[in-house]
């Protein structure tokens, strides 16, 4: 046991990868950063005393408290509260939470789907490959904004009002993944395209393994590398989508805000001179979405070395 | 060629000035929600009269100090106590260059009496009008009704040629969503007209140049530009695209003071907020404990004392309110300093009331809220969440347009909702009237007591004044022991403007165009 860890951990020091990120001043910021926030947006309840969801812990006479260090800040809340005594900082680690969750489902959702059918077209081809990939060109001429409002909004005609609320999350989830799977499908198709005509998927057909088989264990595998690449940047592309989509009224609900809600709701304050209430929040996202995209461009260096 | 040229740019330039600097002078008006509709007879609406009341005129109006004073009617008199005649102007045109006369008003005070009018009890205790030259008519009342003024002033009379010609006789369907083409189009005797109407976009007057009255504006053009978010609002008002705002936020006022280009004026405004309770169904829609806790003075009583209005003056509205023990405000005919006490704000006798009505845990319902209607709608409704979860009741809000809100309310939908009453009439028969006599069309929270049935009866047939007063007060006593509304607070209203548009403020919150001037 002992030893079976060290080996992993030793083959993971030899690895390239674990060099090229020890070398990469970038890859260890941005992902100490990304440890801190998603160890405070998943253990929230530990890291804050406040609970921003349940309306009864709010006190009315605490709202627009401003941040900590200025003149009439208090020590308790140290980016201040919001218009309903809402703490910031817990309200921003419960939002991002919930950014988060939906970014990973929607990219997981979008790249489950995307692989399948790249991987699968690239390595059938004919007629299906085709009405494949001229799916994802169709879907590539509508803004992914665009397709996810659309989504949302057929989503909200279908379900009714009652069912909204807890339904909404799901939907983002699904109007978010829908919209970013041509990318993945592409990507795929390309990778098996160049690998269907190596010797080892000849030699595998040959002996008679079956296509799937080939497929999900031979050449997905090594089609993985320009997929995660996608994944990560694909990841921060999500998660400013939600916020967008919350932004505009149409993500998840006010009760239960998300960064793109908080933003949302800051914006009526920005004027009155109340600039926490949305700077906090927007700065979080950028911080949080800058770091993903600069872990991304690493492993886009470091998977695809044929891009250097 | 050359001086050729530069002529042309000359040309070009002088073109660009002279369009940029015209005579036109155009007031870009903004606020939160849009009309409802263009119908004068379908929506009794804070916004909806205010669009209608620049198109359309009533026999007698309210004037800038909120008297009433002859509009299409130069004079009146009562015959007898349930007789009135009223002449009308002989030189009133509609906007279409027809003549107005009593045809027209008996049409339009019939049309205003139909059950699908938003305005019949405004006018419920008319019996008859009739036409008795081409400029005089006859209303007789039921009884004698000391308020009858007050209530026409509200009437809006169209064209009887119009209507006829358009297939609008009847008032538009509101609540069952019909569409009509007076919903849409507006032709009326008033000092300015539609000429375009895009709903919650834009919706443009321009001057009436057949208007009989003594021209005191310089306005040539009014767009109306909604825009719900206040935010944007504000930021529309600072940069010039707007001209007046006249719901301004109550968080933004000292940012628009502070522009040297801006001014802003607020007043007490006569609406006055409260929530609504269901109190006859017997299970609440969006309950969960099988019956109607509602039902129960106690619960009521609770929820009145639970909500601190204090925090809510202070924090949503930041000072820009006064708290309400009633729903009526000062000015009104029967509104006390007494009447408009508040219970005490105490958590903990609310948290006894409610163990003491069976619900020591508290029940969970759900509160309707407008979100483009009053100021801050939705900020208070979420307040009200926090305080009332306080004492255990588990609220969910659910805040919608108003155009939705209003719709669904009257759809028998809502269990608890917010709504603001403005009294047009200054007189309390008017909130009684609408709010708490049985099966009034906005009495949604289904209160019903014979006595102020009673009271409203004496209301409006008592010409003594102190019997009626007394009728009053002692209705006003019954509904607030009752508890039969949680009232909030009346609004203050703020209106913003750019420091060279003179719009005077008015304690309705509405606009008159035709005092009005761009200097």
């Amino acid at each position: 046991m002992d030893n079976q860890k060290l080996t992993l951990l030793n083959r993971i020091k030899d690895s390239d990868i674990y060099f090229s990120f020890i070398k990469s001043p970038t890859a260890i910021v941005s992902t100490f950063i990304l440890i801190i926030i998603f160890f405070c947006s998943f253990f929230v309840e530990f890291v804050t005393p406040y609970n921003p969801f349940d309306p009864s812990s709010l006190s009315l006479m605490d709202a627009f408290t401003p941040p900590s260090w200025t003149e009439d800040g208090l020590a308790k809340f140290i980016l201040g509260t919001d218009g309903q005594g809402r703490d910031m900082l817990a309200t921003i680690l419960y939002g991002s939470r919930i950014s988060l969750i939906v970014g990973f489902s929607a990219v997981i959702f979008a790249l489950v789907l995307g692989v399948t059918l790249g991987l699968t077209a690239g390595y059938f081809g004919g007629k299906y490959e085709m009405i494949v990939m001229r799916f994802t060109d169709v879907q590539l001429t509508v803004p992914s904004i665009l397709m996810a409002l659309l989504v949302d909004g057929i989503a909200r005609g279908i379900i009714s009002r009652e069912m909204h609320d807890e339904m909404a999350i799901y939907v983002l989830i699904f109007a978010i993944g829908i919209s970013e799977w041509p990318q993945f499908a592409r990507v795929s198709r390309a990778a098996t395209l160049v690998e269907k005509n190596k010797d080892y998927v000849s030699a595998s057909a040959i002996i008679g393994v079956s296509n799937i088989l080939i497929m999900f264990k031979h050449i997905l595998p090594n089609i993985m590398r320009p997929v995660l690449v996608i994944g990560t940047i694909g990841l921060a592309l999500a998660i400013i989508a939600e916020a967008t989509l919350s932004f505009l009224g149409v993500g998840v609900p006010p009760t239960t805000p998300s960064l793109g809600t908080l933003i949302r709701l800051g914006n009526d304050f920005l004027f009155s001179g109340e600039w926490w209430i949305t700077f906090f929040p927007a700065i979080f996202l950028v911080i949080l979405a800058f770091s993903i995209n600069l872990l991304g461009d690493w492993m886009r260096d470091t998977l695809n070395p044929k891009l250097n | 060629m050359k001086t050729k040229n530069l002529f042309k740019i000359f040309l070009t330039l002088l073109f660009v000035f002279a369009t940029s600097i015209s005579w036109a002078k155009t007031v870009k008006w903004s606020m939160q929600g849009d009309s409802l509709t263009l119908d004068p007879h379908a929506q009794n609406e804070g916004p909806t009269t205010m669009v209608s009341r620049q198109v359309y005129e009533a026999l007698v109006t309210r004037g800038l100090d909120m008297s009433i004073g002859p509009q299409l009617a130069h004079k009146w008199k009562a015959v007898d106590p349930t007789t009135w005649y009223f002449y009308l102007r002989e030189d009133v045109k509609f906007s279409n260059g027809q003549d107005m006369t009593s045809e027209d008003v008996v049409f339009s005070l019939l049309r205003a009496q139909q059950p699908t009018s938003d305005f019949k009890e405004y006018i419920s205790t008319i019996i008859s009008v009739k036409a008795i030259d081409k400029y005089t008519i006859q209303i007789k009342t039921r009884e004698p009704n000391p308020i009858l003024l007050n209530q026409l002033s509200n009437i809006f009379v169209m064209s009887k040629q119009w209507a006829t010609d358009n297939f609008v006789i009847a008032p538009q369907n509101w609540d069952a969503g019909q569409e009509t083409f007076s919903a849409t189009n507006a032709m009326g005797t008033g000092p300015f007209k539609i000429t375009l109407r895009e709903p919650n976009t834009k919706t443009v007057f321009k001057k009436n140049n057949k208007w009989w009255g003594n021209v005191e504006h310089n306005i040539t053009e009014i767009q109306l530009l909604p825009i719900k978010n206040a935010a944007t609002r504000v930021a529309a008002l600072l940069s010039g695209e707007i001209d007046i705002v006249t719901d301004a936020p109550v968080q933004d006022l000292d940012r628009i003071k502070s522009s040297a280009g801006h001014k802003v004026e607020s007043t007490p405004q006569m609406r006055t907020i409260f929530l609504g309770m269901d109190q006859a169904a017997d299970q609440l829609r969006t309950g969960n404990t099988g019956d109607n806790p509602f039902k129960k003075k106690e619960v009521r009583q609770a929820l009145y004392q639970a909500i601190d209005i204090e925090a809510i003056k202070k924090k949503v509205m930041r000072g820009l309110s006064e708290p309400a023990g009633i729903i009526t405000f000062p000015g009104v005919t029967g509104y006390t300093k007494a009447l408009d006490k508040r219970l005490p704000y105490d958590v903990g006798a609310a948290k006894k009331l409610l163990a003491d009505a069976g619900y020591p845990d508290g029940f969970e319902v759900e509160l309707r809220c407008p979100n483009d209607r009053y100021v801050n709608d939705e900020a208070i409704c979420t307040a009200v969440v926090g305080m009332l979860g306080k004492i255990g009741v588990n609220v969910s809000l659910f805040a919608q347009t108003k155009s939705k809100h209003f719709k669904e309310l009257k759809d028998n939908q809502g269990d608890f909702y917010m709504l603001g009453w403005g009294v047009p009439t200054l007189d309390s028969h008017y909130v009684f009237h609408y709010l708490y006599e049985t099966d009034a069309s906005w009495n949604k929270v289904n209160f019903s007591d014979s006595e102020v049935d009673a009271a409203i009866r004496v209301m409006e047939g008592e010409v003594d004044l102190d019997k009626r007063n007394a009728a009053i007060a002692n209705a006003w006593k019954i509904v607030r022991d009752n508890i039969a509304y949680l009232p909030l607070h009346h609004q203050v209203i703020s209106w913003a403007s750019k420091t060279n548009v003179n719009v005077p403020i008015r304690p309705n919150n509405e606009p008159l165009f035709r005092f009005s001037s761009v200097d």
